[in-house]
């Protein structure tokens, strides 16, 4: 019990500086986005470089975006998870545990009505990462999964090496951290972050407000929109 | 002697009107007091509206285990619960986490919340009665 509580404290103490980071990120600015009908634009949140190369004996600088780095994971079936599987996708992607007391019900209820509104798109993918992977077997997903009533394969709960799970969720961090301040070591807690089909973060949201996640839910077609034009 | 017999009567209205006024304040706190510890304590799991989470948490709203089992759930609010529990026909089995550290009184105003809250309108406790039924379950040592 004691180990829960201490779980508990720690995604909370996270959740605070994650929010910091996040708003920090956010004010950093973006301009490179795309435009839907109305003109609304996602921002490409994260760090990125610019390189110049030499193309017809002119140099042209090129922006490099932070991408999130390749991974592979196992879901509630036993499915490896993996970059390939979000290919040409988008997703929203978070961090919890099923022991968790503390924020996780509520993240869970409000992932639950974005699986339900895009339940029948094959294009949008949910990935719950386990922090607790060693205690958050498949069998234990498997149940979880089940009692919250998730049978589409769209939604993954994730288990794996606890060392890789915890990279990757500073990969998920850092992108949104454009303040240089990623002191990493720490998951972030109650974000929901929506990744494009480049795998770059497109969105940070609280997914522990009902307001924030009904923007996800607004943001999503954006990306879908995008995904679309760039395969024509 | 006339005047201080009006004086002691008026002394015993003032008195009465203003232990009137100290009790519906009293429930008003209380009622206050059950719903902040319901927010602090349980809300996380059992949300907002009482309504808990599919599978995984058994609601609160309309919960007929909330009258069945009224006699067990100070117990059960104190030391948590795991293992299967049916609620409105449906089965749970996912651990609750105890609140060892309310007093007796925080855990009675916390019940007649629950019970009179999300749609139920159900029996309310006293505290002699909550103190009584928590006998059998001291708290842990913490
Ligand atoms: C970590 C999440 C969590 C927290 C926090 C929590 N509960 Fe529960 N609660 C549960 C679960 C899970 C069950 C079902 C237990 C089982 O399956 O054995 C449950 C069962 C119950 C039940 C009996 C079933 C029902 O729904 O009528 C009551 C009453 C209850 N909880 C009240 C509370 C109160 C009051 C608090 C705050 C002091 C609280 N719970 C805090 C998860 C939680």
């Amino acid at each position: 019990m004691s180990n829960l509580n201490n779980k508990v404290c720690f995604l909370r103490k996270v959740f605070v500086g994650a929010s910091l980071a996040l708003s920090v990120g956010m004010l950093g600015g973006c301009s490179d986005s795309a435009t839907d009908a109305e003109g609304r634009t996602l921002p490409i949140l994260g760090e990125r470089e610019t390189v110049e190369r030499e193309a017809n004996g002119q140099t042209v600088v090129d922006t490099v975006y932070h991408q999130v780095p390749d991974f592979a994971f196992t879901d509630q079936d036993s499915q490896q998870v993996t970059q390939q599987t979000v290919a040409g996708k988008i997703y929203v992607t978070d961090f919890f545990f099923t022991s968790c007391p503390s924020i996780c019900p509520k993240m869970k209820s409000q992932m639950l009505r974005v699986y339900e509104e895009y339940k029948d798109n094959p294009d949008v993918l949910l990935l719950s990462h386990s922090i607790d992977p060693e205690h958050d077997t498949v069998a234990v997903l498997k149940d979880f999964a089940e009692r919250l009533g998730v049978t589409a394969a769209k939604w993954h709960f994730l288990t794996g090496e606890k060392d890789r799970i915890y990279d990757m969720a500073n990969n998920y961090l850092v992108a949104a951290q454009e303040d240089g301040q990623a002191d990493g070591g720490f998951t972030h807690g109650g974000h929901f972050i929506l990744v494009d089909g480049h795998r770059r973060i497109r969105g940070v949201y609280d997914g522990t407000e009902e307001t924030s996640v009904n923007q996800l839910i607004q943001d999503i077609p954006l990306l879908l929109n995008e995904n679309k034009h760039a395969k024509k | 002697m006339r005047i201080s017999m009006r004086k002691s009567k008026w002394a015993v209205l003032g008195f009465g009107t203003l232990s009137l006024l100290t009790l519906t304040q009293c429930f008003t706190d209380k009622q206050n007091e059950g719903q902040r510890l319901y927010v602090a304590n349980c809300q996380s799991c059992h949300m907002e509206d009482g309504t808990g989470l599919r599978g995984l948490i058994p609601p609160l709203a309309g919960a007929d285990y909330l009258q069945k089992n009224r006699q067990q759930l100070p117990c059960l609010i104190r030391h948590g619960a795991e293992g299967p529990m049916v609620v409105n026909g449906k089965e749970y089995n996912r651990e609750m986490p105890g609140a060892e550290r309310l007093a007796p009184d925080e855990i009675t105003n916390l019940l007649n919340y629950m019970q009179t809250n999300f749609g139920n309108s159900n029996q309310r406790y006293t505290m002699q009665e909550v103190t009584l039924l928590l006998e059998p379950c001291p708290p842990h040592q913490q």
